[in-house]
């Protein structure tokens, strides 16, 4: 069997067991969040927590709520890595410095999980598990949340009440993430992931002598750091280091983990509306562009373009012989087109276009299925632009799913977009003229007479705005210029689109249906799912594009 | 605006209980409920996979090693050409020297990072490939892609089957046994696509050496 055939009966693979888990796990998931029933321990939470589960919220108190929560996320985590050194559990390691540990603490509170550290050699029990592991959860649980409420918007009228924030956030984790992360981590371990409290010993080599080694939760963490599309290693070589991810199998899985809520969250939606069909129409464009992307990922990294991978005969720099070239190539797009960022091979070793389909699947706005969460409200705002624009072309008021967009919703909509090509740009821009952050680029080297290291800060910046993580790591990105830019990059480009997401979802809610009629343009239809497609490609193109011919096209075309 | 600061230090008091209550059940529980079920059910595996000769652990069938033969007046390894060697190793660390098996600490895993017009990478390809080439005898345009270039984490325990049988002869050889032995043995040592399609077939190098050393064992 050649691996390009190989490759293409994975991706069906894939396709099948993400098909199988859509109707379950969407309509299970439309059931937790609109349940009037409580669980035991979820009482025991809200008691702890001091809220009322039952109060609805209005927008600006729902949005209070994200935020409250996420401060103190961040704050919590900050602390607990300063103060490392003293802690016990803490395997010897050092307390992070004050510039890293915001970075650190922004990065998997924004559910981003850019890492400028080295797992093995900073992080311990403590900080792995009791921090980082449960932003993974909580980041992740909070993208849901905003979601859901964005849906209710839609779905409810004539009130400004979107549900609570509390009770949203406890049923995501205890009834959605806990019992998947549970099912995968132990099939991870089954398969050879480590999962143990062994800490850092030495082991017996071949040759002789010993070799110091981690153990650690790992396994535990691997799963939800893919189901949560988080996406922070525990280690600095990610789901490519073979303790994370041991066989080809697993890595399936860990893909499959990537994207089931992200695409399932669409079916949730269709139900949570009234109409299944609506989902499917969200679906099919995640579905196309993401098939897509890989179609075309797949053929530049089996084609091996550049000349080290041609010397080299293969695409194979960077990249493990137990995937191969055929599902590094699956796993990368998946993990670019959501908001995961994990890595199964190394971006910055990949041919240019590849470099060039990673960076624009994060610059899509990564919807496609997109983060837990997160890819369904941006797909819905990108849903609203698609209404307008085609509402424009006809001359009719445009109206989503018995919701009219006037100007209030497109205002929360471009300013939503607005956000993250703003923070990439700008941040990358001041890059090119701060002769400190030039000093990062390690691919300097590169024929593309700095095309790469170009490609390098624009990754950078295209990661932490799009809260991915993924890294074009010939970076060195741990200096206070990076650390603190790029942290600032990633909260504002997680908690600003959720203001607007949450705005836009009061305003829906206030408002009384409009009757369907003749002239409403029907957005459960192919025609809508395409117009959804090419708005998303236009929009994002027309944004982009001059970085982008500066960076991997240069390159790729030299 | 007394009333606007105690209602926020009341939502930053619920979110921190709330915090705190979910690190108790996500950031403790969890952790040792998975633990506590792979260490019962799972033991060889959530340890790391370990694989013993003659009654010593030997390493990780997960993570690849080195196979030298002590260093060069230069300070670079110099590989052992009785046993298989492993992929180029160019991550993280310490060793950038040489291009060929410099590296493999487990502790540091990681990438080279390099991109495929990088001048270093493209030199050190060719390097690789000329030293390949020669040591084992094959024209260099033989030589597969996973021997010149180096992994993701740094530790790929595995070869290509291609890597492998290139690398046999030359094997053979160096311990004084039959070609056809250890053509065999590398044979015996090829792992398939997992279910015939998933990932690429390779050749886990430290079971392969482990084997081998049995074998020059029960011979000497």
């Amino acid at each position: 069997m050649s691996p390009i055939l190989a490759g293409v009966l994975q991706l069906i693979a894939l396709i099948a067991a993400l098909a199988l888990a859509y109707r379950p796990l969407g309509d299970y998931m439309a059931a937790v969040y609109s349940s009037p029933k409580h669980l035991r321990i979820e009482k025991v939470i809200y008691r702890c927590i001091g809220a009322n589960a039952d109060a609805e919220m209005r927008w600006p108190a729902y949005l209070r709520g994200v935020l409250a929560f996420s401060v103190v996320g961040v704050l919590f985590l900050y602390l607990l890595q300063r103060l490392q050194g003293g802690m016990p559990l803490s395997l010897g390691f050092a307390s992070i410095s004050p510039d890293q540990a915001f970075n650190t603490a922004a990065s998997f509170v924004s559910n981003t999980n850019w890492q400028s550290y080295s797992g093995e050699q900073a992080m311990g029990h403590v900080v792995q598990t009791a921090g980082l592991a449960v932003q993974n959860f909580v980041s992740a649980a909070t993208g849901m949340a905003v979601a859901i409420a964005l849906v209710r918007g839609f779905a409810r009228s004539r009130t400004g009440d979107l549900g609570n924030f509390w009770a949203d956030l406890v049923r995501g984790t205890v009834r959605v993430l806990i019992p998947i992360a549970v099912i995968g981590a132990v099939v991870l371990v089954a398969c050879g992931a480590v999962q143990n409290f062994s800490g850092i010993h030495e082991v017996g080599q071949f040759m002789g002598g010993h070799q110091q080694t981690n153990g650690g939760a790992i396994a535990s963490q691997e799963a939800i750091k893919e189901l949560g599309t988080n996406g922070g290693g525990y280690f600095n070589a990610n789901s490519s280091h073979p303790f994370e991810n041991p066989n080809a199998f697993t890595n399936l899985f860990e893909i499959f983990l990537i994207l089931v809520i992200p695409f399932a969250l669409t079916r949730t939606f269709g139900k949570l509306v009234g109409n299944v069909k609506q989902g499917y129409a969200i679906l099919a464009t995640m579905g196309v562009i993401w098939l897509g992307f890989v179609a075309l990922m797949m053929w530049t990294e089996f084609a091996h373009g550049g000349p080290a991978l041609q010397a080299a005969g293969a695409a194979m720099e960077g990249k493990e012989t137990r995937f191969g070239v055929g599902s590094s190539a699956i796993f990368s797009v998946s993990t670019t087109l959501t908001s995961t960022g994990a890595v199964d091979s190394f971006h910055s070793s990949f041919t240019a276009f590849g470099g060039g389909i990673q960076l624009l699947g994060m610059m899509l706005g990564e919807l496609a299925p997109g983060g837990v969460g997160s890819g369904l409200y941006g797909m819905l705002v990108m849903a609203i632009i698609a209404v307008f624009i085609a509402g424009l072309m006809v001359g009719r008021t445009p109206e989503y799913l018995g919701k009219k967009i006037g100007t209030r919703e497109i205002k929360l909509a471009a300013c939503y977009i607005l956000i993250t090509p703003t923070l990439v740009l700008g941040f990358a821009a001041a890059s090119m003229v701060l002769p400190d952050a030039l000093g990062s680029m390690l691919n300097t080297k590169a024929l593309g007479a700095g095309a790469h290291g170009f490609s390098e800060v624009l990754y950078a910046f295209t990661s932490g705005g799009n809260n991915n993580g993924s890294a074009f790591a010939g970076l060195n990105a741990n200096t206070p210029w990076y650390n603190t830019t790029i942290g600032l990059a990633m909260l504002l480009g997680r908690f600003l689109p959720m203001v607007f997401v949450l705005a836009l979802a009061g305003s829906l809610a206030e408002q009384q249906p409009v009757p369907e009629t003749a002239g409403t343009l029907r957005t459960e239809k192919p025609l809508f799912a395409g117009l959804l497609v090419g708005t998303i490609l236009i929009i994002t193109g027309l944004t982009y594009f001059p970085a982008l011919a500066l960076g991997p096209l240069a390159e790729g075309l030299s | 605006m007394n009333n606007s600061v105690s209602n926020t230090a009341r939502l930053l008091g619920a979110g921190l209980r709330a915090l705190l209550v979910l690190t108790v059940l996500c950031g403790v529980l969890y952790p040792l409920a998975v633990t506590g079920v792979a260490q019962a059910a799972f033991r060889d595996q959530a340890n790391g996979s370990e694989v013993s000769s003659h009654g010593k652990v030997v390493g990780s069938s997960l993570l690849g090693q080195r196979y030298d033969k002590g260093t060069d007046k230069a300070g670079n390894p110099v590989p052992d050409l009785r046993y298989f060697q492993p992929r180029p190793s160019a991550g993280l660390g310490s060793n950038k020297t040489n291009g060929v098996n410099t590296q493999y600490d487990l502790q540091v895993s990681g990438a080279s990072n390099q991109g495929a017009t990088n001048t270093d990478l493209i030199k050190a390809v060719k390097e690789r490939k000329t030293w390949v080439a020669k040591t084992y005898g094959v024209p260099a345009s033989k030589v597969p892609a996973d021997a010149v270039t180096s992994s993701a984490s740094g530790l790929d325990p595995d070869i290509s089957p291609e890597y492998a049988r290139l690398q046999a002869d030359r094997v053979a050889k160096e311990n004084g046994l039959p070609m056809a032995t250890v053509r065999k043995l590398v044979t015996d040592h090829i792992s398939g696509r997992a279910l015939g399609f998933m990932g690429e077939p390779r050749v886990n190098v430290l079971e392969l050496n482990t084997a081998l050393k049995d074998l020059v064992h029960s011979r000497g």
